[in-house]
């Protein structure tokens, strides 16, 4: 029998380093990609639409004080823009290595697939972050413009959001997971978060009245309440018409609950979407 | 480059199901050594599902796919770490260039920093796709991608090759290069399993064919045995010669030993008829090497494989 030479020199990296070769070469496909520029067009448009809108009418709610400026401003857009981002960078991040058969390529190789789940999960986290970086400076370029400085409690609310991105992308990436088609996987998240997990919040507050904490969007509300002063209390009952008619109630997560809610939901959507992708098969 | 252990691999009882359909069954098979195999079946025997089954693309139901020795679904990292690979076409990241999805691979690999530059560069030229090596492969097209993957799968040099139908996609001259990249691997003492449909091309570059049939193996063994057993007891070679032979060289082939029947058209292309094995083949050559008639190429009839196939596989999907 033939003895075989064998490639010498080679020597497989470690787990940990192909994690940040996957980053690296995925975060330069997106950053390439036409729907990197239009997320960024789109995070460019609703911060262009807000600087006119602000500074043409100058609306009270914006300009009673610094907190109030970002709270409106800041605090009714950022989960947009965040949502967004994971909808574009995490949708298909998972299927797409099925549905376009770039799995073929990359897959077959000495790799574990929980590394290249984690490298795409960190660049899908690095361009979206891009994303909220340049909404976060328009944010704060206006805030200068009409105020001094800027609150600290913008500070907590931007690592909340950071922190929700991480939960959404975490998300995304499960439900890319799930489907082999990138185009189901786009829209169903996309259902859900824009619609689906309002909807339930709602419902469940107003009719059902108990509290949504399994409602991730639920747990995101901490971003904007952190800049409201007072904080909004966890329960709040309003009633309509004369005493004794309907009443509404109206639920806030506090500072460590919405905490626990995105963390949960990150840890449990990360650890089944990794699961999935490694028991799934590319038949 | 240096002496390492014999590379192999093995199919122990592999078995995939898909829900009730199974698609292999208790597969057995192991290959070592450098040599080029065939895999041949007809359309959902169970080829695919094979060579995914040792890329770890999908698990087995049951059994085991070893790479020299390691376990391909347990132990993937290990197992694939001198393993070149092509499992149908392939798509690479379309915004990224061959150059820098080839460097992704070689840092994968780990192919040594100082050499991915050089390396990537032999690989692409083997391919002939030096001057797109900067270009998106977002605007390639299929033949142009495959022959990117091809040079990926060659990228590492590594020491077993697995093939999943190669050529497909390509234009002919591209499906000849590719075959004589193959034929090259062959000289590096390189083991390649490779899958085709093409009958041509196994009996042109493998040395050993593997039939399976509804997910079943029917037969392994050395392309002119397994001519030799299931080709209704003759052989068929076809001999390449530099100039038409007289008639007297003609009467001395026809009476060799073992030889049946010759066959020719020109006088310069020969078929020969013969009844024996490899090594009735291997003398049949030298006899007609020692005639000094300029025999420029020495094969087994392509029609010769090809009547063994349909008598073997019956029925396709």
């Amino acid at each position: 029998m033939a003895e075989i030479e064998t490639a010498i020199g080679n020597k497989v990296p470690s787990s940990l380093s192909q994690v940040g070769i996957i980053t690296k070469y995925t975060l330069l496909d997106y950053v390439r990609s036409r729907r990197f520029y239009v997320l960024l067009i789109i995070t460019l448009l609703i911060s262009a639409l807000l600087t006119i809108l602000v500074g043409y009418y100058r609306p009270a709610g914006f300009l009673l004080s610094d907190l109030s400026f970002y709270s409106s401003w800041w605090g009714n857009s950022v989960t947009f823009v965040i949502v967004l981002s994971g909808i574009f960078f995490g949708g298909d991040a998972i299927s797409g290595e099925f549905q376009n058969k770039t799995g073929y390529f990359n897959i077959p190789n000495p790799i574990r697939r929980s590394s290249i789940y984690v490298g795409k999960w960190i660049a899908a986290l690095i361009a979206s972050s891009v994303t909220l970086g340049i909404f976060t400076l328009i944010t704060i370029g206006n805030g200068l413009f009409y105020f001094s400085g800027i609150p600290y409690q913008f500070g907590e609310s931007l690592l909340f959001a950071l922190f929700y991105l991480v939960a959404v992308l975490g998300f995304t990436f499960f439900f890319s997971s799930l489907f082999k088609s990138s185009s189901m996987s786009i829209l169903v998240t996309a259902i859900l978060f824009l619609f689906v997990f309002t909807l339930i919040q709602q419902l469940v507050a107003a009719l059902v009245q108990i509290e949504p904490w399994f409602i991730l969007t639920y747990g995101a509300q901490i971003i904007g309440n952190v800049l409201a002063v007072p904080y909004p209390p966890p329960v709040s009952t309003s009633s309509f018409g004369p005493p004794g008619g309907p009443t509404f109630t109206a639920y806030n997560a506090t500072i460590p609950e919405g905490l626990a809610i995105i963390g949960v939901y990150f840890i449990i959507t990360a650890i089944i979407g990794l699961v999935l992708f490694e028991r799934k098969e590319f038949t | 480059m240096a002496s390492s252990n014999v590379p192999s691999i093995e199919a122990v009882k592999l078995t995939k199901q898909f829900g009730s359909f199974t698609a292999v069954s208790e597969l057995s098979l192991k290959i070592e050594g450098a040599k080029c195999v065939g895999f041949l079946g007809p359309n959902g025997a169970g080829k695919t599902t094979t060579l995914k089954m040792f890329t770890d693309l999908i698990r087995p139901s049951a059994g085991e796919a070893l790479i020299n020795g390691v376990n391909a679904h347990t132990n993937k990292k290990k197992a694939l770490e001198s393993v070149g690979t092509l499992i149908e076409m392939p798509e690479i990241y379309p915004s990224l260039t061959p150059r820098e999805a080839l460097m992704m691979i070689a840092e994968i690999r780990g192919v040594p920093v100082g050499s991915r530059k050089k390396r990537i560069e032999d690989v692409v030229s083997e391919v002939r796709m030096e001057e797109w090596l900067d270009k998106r492969v977002g605007k390639f097209s299929k033949g142009m991608k495959q022959r990117i993957c091809v040079a990926s799968a060659l990228l590492s040099d590594p020491c077993v090759l697995l093939l999943d139908e190669p050529t497909t996609g390509l234009d002919p001259r591209g499906m000849s290069e590719v075959r004589e990249i193959i034929k090259s691997l062959k000289n590096k003492k390189r083991l390649i399993f490779m899958s085709s449909h093409l009958l041509s091309e196994v009996s042109d570059v493998c040395d050993e064919v593997a039939m399976i049939d509804h997910g079943k193996l029917i037969v392994y063994d050395k392309l002119p045995n397994v001519i030799a057993k299931f080709s209704k007891g003759a052989n068929i070679v076809e001999v390449g010669l530099r100039s038409p032979i007289d008639a007297t060289a003609f009467r001395t082939i026809k009476s060799i030993q073992s030889v049946i029947e010759v066959n020719t058209t020109d006088n310069s292309r020969l078929q020969i008829r013969f009844s024996g094995g490899i090594e009735t083949q291997e003398r049949i050559l030298a006899e007609i090497v020692n005639m000094k008639i300029g025999v420029i190429s020495y094969r087994p009839s392509d029609s010769e494989l090809e009547s063994v196939y349909l008598n073997l596989i019956t029925e396709t999907l």
